[in-house]
């Protein structure tokens, strides 16, 4: 049977013509493939290593490629990183409102403390500014919080860059994943499915939509 | 000479949490005379506006930093004297020497105490 020769020349700067340097795992999966399968049958033209290798080569794309599809990325990037971002946000929105009420409060002891005289006032005045400096927490874990955000955003690039790279059988493996029906709707949520406080703001409903609700079951 | 309280402040920082932090802690040292701004740009539009005796401004922020702030300052033949005290989390030497380099008259690390605010402000004001 007469070997078919492929160019691989050819295919490299077809690929990177297409591509530039940067080629998708899918791309280079086909020149593999078209390389194994151009040696079928007669590998005696081709080092038998070398076919070994680019044969560990395609399993091991075809297996990463599963791997990653299992992790489901999408979860990963739609949800996940997201949801930890809007947390996050709103921790630093609840402790700046909790700053903002110590500071409220601290303030009414200071025009107190300008009230009155001697030893008292002094030390009233001092316990003040011990609060106000130690609201200064506020600002710092803003900072690393915005830090952390910013790496979770970077994170989310480059999933999503993982999920361009292995291209459309990823999504095809994603959707099969997907498709897996999830439970039959109109039951009651499960224990876990209902761990998702505490809501940020406008997610959840206030005290009094609570007890309008509560006494609808009177 | 002594220093005069009534001078007025201004206070740049992205989070106003510490904008109200420092304008209490300002007021207590008998500082009363405070403006705020929230980044670089809108606290160069104040200065250019008003006469200022000391800016205390935050590194980190957006459109403009506090360090552009402070070239800016310096850089403006008007506005050059005017005492620049960065207040910031970034501890790093390199920032320290980077904001010396570009004419910052003192430099606290958050977090602050109100102790050393007052000793940084009486280096460069002198002592009140």
């Amino acid at each position: 049977m007469p070997q078919r020769k492929i160019d691989v020349a050819r295919l490299l700067t077809e690929l990177r013509n297409r591509f530039g340097d940067t080629v998708k795992v899918e791309e280079v999966a086909k020149v593999v493939g078209a390389l194994l399968a151009s040696g079928t049958g007669d590998v005696a033209g081709m080092s038998r290593k070398i076919y070994a290798e680019l044969e560990a080569l395609n399993r091991y794309i075809q297996s990463a490629k599963a791997e990653i599809a299992s992790l489901r990325p999408d979860e990963v990037t739609d949800e996940y990183l997201p949801a930890a971002s809007v947390e996050l946000d709103a921790i630093v929105e609840a402790t700046a409102e909790a700053t903002n009420s110590i500071m409220d409060a601290t303030e009414i002891m200071e025009r107190v403390a300008d009230k009155l005289e001697g030893e008292d006032q002094e030390a009233l005045m001092d316990a003040t500014t011990q609060i106000y400096e130690a609201c200064g927490f506020q600002d710092i874990t803003g900072q690393r919080i915005s830090k952390v955000v910013k790496a979770l955003n970077e994170i989310e690039t480059k999933v999503d860059a993982l999920v361009a790279a292995f291209g459309s059988e990823l999504r095809k493996v994603e959707k099969e994943v997907k498709a897996v029906p999830e439970e039959a709707s109109g039951e009651a949520p499960a224990d876990e499915d209902l761990l998702n406080g505490p809501q940020v703001s406008g997610e959840g409903i206030s005290q009094d939509e609570i007890d309008r609700l509560l006494a609808d079951f009177d | 000479m002594a220093v005069d309280k009534n001078m007025k402040v201004l206070v740049v920082d992205d989070y106003r949490t510490m904008l109200r932090i420092l304008r209490n802690l300002l007021r207590q040292l008998d500082f009363r005379n405070v403006e705020e701004a929230t980044d670089g740009t809108e606290a160069l539009q104040k200065l250019k506006e008003s006469n200022f005796g000391l800016v205390i401004s935050d590194w980190n922020m957006e459109p403009m930093t506090g360090i552009q702030l402070l070239r800016h300052v310096r850089a403006d033949e008007k506005l050059k004297r005017i005492p620049f005290i960065m207040v910031t989390a970034e501890s790093k030497p390199e920032n320290v020497v980077a904001a010396k380099q570009a004419g910052v008259s003192n430099y606290i690390v958050k977090p602050f105490n109100a102790q050393t605010l007052k000793m940084k402000m009486a280096s460069v004001l002198g002592d009140f």
